[in-house]
């Protein structure tokens, strides 16, 4: 099978911190999930595969990308016109646009919310709007950071059958997560990060029951990783 | 002075001002956007900041000696009429304009960039995104150049001459009437230029609230 999304050789420099992933591949239909504790890279990595950050040595090849960031901008519109966005910079109609977006609000469950104010959303209603966003973009691959931090039990739930379907549909699916159980739950292999190398690459039963790195192990086993 | 007289310069006033305003907002707004889209330069701020204190003598001088007669532009005629003030007066309300925008978007680019790069949109597109997303800071920007054009005086004297039913405005009047001794009168045009600047910049206001 052909990956969506490919990457050789990445070296990238932030201040102090360096990010080094030698081969990198995600594959149509599946969830990678990339794990690793705070400040180990996840994000950089994520900016890198979406293009937003041009990597100092190595090439990232791929099809169409969209990423969510973990906190996603809104703009000064209403929910469906913020829905929308997306779709109207790639130059899709205005009227078929806002009628996308209204059908994936309710997806999301924020068909209530549609005429309101993006800026008068909670934190987690701006995560599933940003997600409709992305989604109606229709992506080969979704690059997803931590996008149900700042969320509770019945909307995780939600957000996690929409990016399943999306695998479902062909979609490669990075999610940057802390959530182990998260991960558990979605992925198909793991990437674990840890100082900006990547420490451990495994389908993800190999990687939770044997994983293969002390560091991955002490992760896992939530011991302090100094 | 008479009610029809108050009336010719007020609308005088009123039309030299806006177009100013407008004339000036056409390069100041893109600038503005496009100096915070490269990171708000320091040189850049710095000469938009220097701008806004600019003498409106000095600049009134400058477009005079452009103007006269025997100046550069002389062959256009200008001087002394409204289309001179109105040059003068964008001049003005230029950094003003330019520099208002350009700290009102500033603090969007990131995010405003962040989002159309990570939905696939193309860089190109950032700026006309971060021209509405600072639609509120554009009104803003609009009633500082106003406010900047209409209670100008010095340069509007200088190319302008204070010719009565033709280049006199609220401004140029009241030094008129003082100088004539009718501090009545001159109080009575301060009133009025007030009540202008406070009605046509509380309208941009209100726009800016939407």
């Amino acid at each position: 099978m052909r990956p969506v999304l490919q990457a050789q050789g990445l070296r990238h420099r932030l201040g102090d911190f360096r990010l080094e992933v030698g081969r990198l591949e995600v594959f149509p239909g599946e969830v990678l999930a990339v794990l690793g504790p705070s400040g180990s890279g996840k994000t950089t990595l994520l900016r890198l595969l979406a293009g937003l950050l041009t990597p100092e040595e190595g090439r990232v090849e791929g099809g169409f990308r969209a990423y969510l960031p973990q906190t996603p901008p809104v703009l000064r519109r209403s929910v469906l016109e913020n829905a929308a966005f997306g779709l109207r910079l790639r130059g899709v109609p205005k009227g078929e646009a806002l009628r996308r977006a209204e059908a994936l609000l309710k997806r999301v469950g924020l068909e209530a919310k549609a005429r309101q104010k993006a800026h008068l959303l909670s934190g987690g209603e701006v995560v599933r709007l940003a997600l409709a966003r992305t989604l109606l973009v229709e992506p080969e691959v979704l690059l997803l950071d931590e996008p149900t931090a700042s969320l509770d039990p019945t909307h995780t739930a939600k957000v996690e059958a929409l990016l399943l379907e999306a695998a479902r549909e062909g979609r490669g699916v990075v999610l940057a997560t802390h959530d182990l159980f998260q991960a558990k739950r979605l992925a198909r292999r793991v990437l674990f990060l840890y100082m900006g190398r990547v420490v451990e690459e495994a389908p993800a039963e190999t990687f939770f029951q044997n994983p293969k790195d002390e560091r991955s192990r002490a992760f896992l086993e939530g011991r302090l990783l100094l | 002075m008479e009610t029809a007289e108050l009336l010719e310069i007020t609308l005088r006033s009123l039309l030299v001002a806006g177009a100013a305003t407008l004339l000036a907002a056409l390069p100041a707004v893109p600038l503005g956007l496009w100096l915070a889209l490269k990171g708000g330069g320091l040189l850049g701020r710095a000469l938009l900041y220097a701008g806004m204190a600019l003498p409106s003598v000095v600049v009134g001088l400058f477009l005079y000696l452009l103007l006269s007669r025997s100046g550069p532009l002389g062959g256009l005629g200008l001087l002394y009429t409204p289309y001179a003030m109105v040059l003068a007066e964008a001049v003005l309300a230029f950094p003003l304009i330019a520099a208002f925008v350009l700290s009102g978007a500033r603090g969007r680019v990131e995010e405003v960039r962040l989002l159309v790069r990570s939905l696939g949109g193309k860089e190109a597109q950032v700026l006309p995104t971060l021209f509405w997303e600072s639609r509120r800071t554009l009104a803003a920007a609009l009633a500082a150049g106003f406010g900047g054009a209409i209670s100008e005086v010095g340069a509007a004297t200088l190319v302008g001459g204070d010719i009565r039913h033709h280049t006199r405005v609220l401004t140029t009047a009241i030094v008129v009437e003082t100088r004539k001794g009718e501090v009545e009168a001159a109080l009575a045009l301060g009133m009025v230029l007030l009540g202008v600047a406070f009605l046509v910049t509380g309208l941009l206001l209100v726009l800016e609230r939407e």
